[in-house]
C-alpha cells in the first residue's frame, strides 16, 4: 500500500451561478477532509460557494494517444457549425 | 477604567496572537503542501483576531495604546494568554492536539459571545465564531484521523493528550473577572462553556480511541503567570519591534 494520500480533482462553483470549474488536484487522505483541503488550498481569495471533489481514480478519461481517431474526424466538418445562416440585422449579435 | 472588560480583552487577544504566532511557525514546514496553507490560514485568522481583541482592549484602557503596542510592547507578566497557547509546537501531532484542545473551548466561547450584552464584544465574536467552527471542524478530524490512525499516530497523538490535557482547563476555569463579566451579561458563564467544552472534547477523544490522563488542572497564564516557553515566543516575535522601534513596512 502506498504512502501517499490519494489525488483528489477539486471542481468549485464560483460566486456567479456558473458550472463548478476544474480549479486543480490536491492530497487527502478521505473525502471530507479533500473538500476541507480543498477550502484552504483554493478558496482563499472568496473564490468560491460550493466545492465538489473527485477522487482522481475515479475519472474515466480518454487517451492523449487516442487523439486522432477521436477527435480529427470532425476537423473537416465544418458544416456542423451553423456557421453558413445569415443572421437577420434585427437579430442583433449571437 | 473598567479594568474587567480590559482583562477580558486582552485574554481573548493574547490567546488568538500566541497561538497564531505559533502556528504560523510551521508555514513552509508542514508535512504536506495542503496542511501547510490550512494551517497558515488558521494562523491569519487568529492573528486577525487578536488584532480586533487588542484593539479593543487599548480603547477600552483609553491609553492611547493599539493593538500593535499592546503585541509588541508588553513583556510577558503582562500577557493574559492562557498556558496551552504557549506550549510548544513539539511534532505536528502535538501542535494538532494543541489547536484541538483550544478550538473545543474557542468555538463555543465565541458562540456564547455573538450574544453578549457588550455590543463591540459581540461584533468580534460573530465575525471569529465562524473562523473558529471552521478550525474545530478540521483540527477535530484530524485528531481522530490520526489518533484512530496507524500505531505510530496513535501513540504520538496519545502523548501529545498526555502533555496537554492538563492545560485545557485553565480556559474553562472561572476567575473574578469571568465572575464579574458574567454578573454584567458581557461574558458567558464559564461553567456552561466548559459543559461544552468537556463535551466537544471527550467525544472526539473517544472516536479518537484515546484516554484523557487523570491530571490537576494547571493555569496561571490568565493572571499574568506563565512558563518559559513564552518569553522564547516574545523574544522572537518582539524583536523588529524592539531593536528598531517604530518600524513599518
Amino acid at each position: 500500500m502506498s504512502n501517499e494520500w490519494p489525488l483528489w480533482e477539486v471542481f468549485i462553483r464560483g460566486q456567479h451561478g456558473l458550472s463548478h470549474r476544474h480549479v486543480g488536484s490536491l492530497h487527502a487522505p478521505d473525502a471530507q477532509l479533500a473538500i476541507k483541503n480543498a477550502r484552504d488550498v483554493y478558496t482563499r481569495r472568496n473564490e468560491g460557494v460550493s466545492i465538489w471533489v473527485v477522487k482522481a481514480s475515479d475519472i474515466a478519461a480518454s487517451s492523449p494517444g487516442h487523439k486522432g481517431p477521436l477527435f480529427e474526424p470532425s476537423n473537416s466538418k465544418v458544416y456542423r457549425h451553423p456557421t453558413f445562416f445569415d443572421i437577420p440585422d434585427e437579430a442583433g449579435r449571437m | 477604567m473598567d479594568r474587567d472588560l480590559f482583562e477580558f480583552a486582552l485574554r481573548m487577544g493574547d490567546n488568538a496572537l500566541i497561538l497564531g504566532q505559533q502556528v504560523s511557525a510551521w508555514c513552509g514546514h508542514a508535512p504536506a503542501l495542503e496542511e501547510d496553507i490550512a494551517l497558515a490560514n488558521t494562523a491569519l485568522d487568529l492573528i486577525g483576531q487578536a488584532k480586533l481583541w487588542l484593539d479593543l482592549a487599548g480603547e477600552i484602557e483609553g491609553a492611547g495604546r493599539d493593538a500593535d503596542a499592546l503585541a509588541f510592547l508588553r513583556d510577558a507578566r503582562a500577557f493574559r494568554n492562557a498556558l496551552l497557547v504557549e506550549q510548544s509546537n513539539g511534532d505536528y501531532g502535538q501542535t494538532l492536539m494543541r489547536q484541538f484542545l483550544f478550538d473545543a473551548w474557542h468555538f463555543p466561547t465565541l458562540k456564547s459571545l455573538a450574544a453578549s450584552g457588550e455590543p463591540r464584544i459581540a461584533a468580534i465574536a460573530v465575525k471569529a465564531a465562524k473562523e473558529a467552527e471552521y478550525h474545530f471542524e478540521r483540527s477535530r478530524d484530524l485528531v481522530i484521523g490520526l489518533g484512530d490512525g496507524s500505531e505510530e499516530s496513535h501513540v504520538r497523538m496519545q502523548r501529545a493528550l498526555d502533555l496537554l490535557y492538563p492545560f485545557q482547563g485553565e480556559l474553562t476555569a472561572p476567575d473574578s473577572v469571568d465572575e464579574a463579566l458574567r454578573a454584567r451579561d458581557v461574558a458567558p458563564d464559564l461553567a456552561a462553556v466548559k459543559l461544552e467544552t468537556d463535551r466537544l472534547t471527550l467525544e472526539t477523544l473517544a472516536e479518537a480511541t484515546l484516554r484523557p490522563p487523570p491530571a490537576p488542572v494547571r493555569k496561571g497564564g490568565k493572571t499574568g503567570l506563565h512558563s518559559e516557553g513564552l518569553g522564547r515566543i516574545l523574544s522572537d516575535m518582539q524583536f523588529l519591534q524592539r531593536a528598531y522601534p517604530g518600524a513599518s513596512w
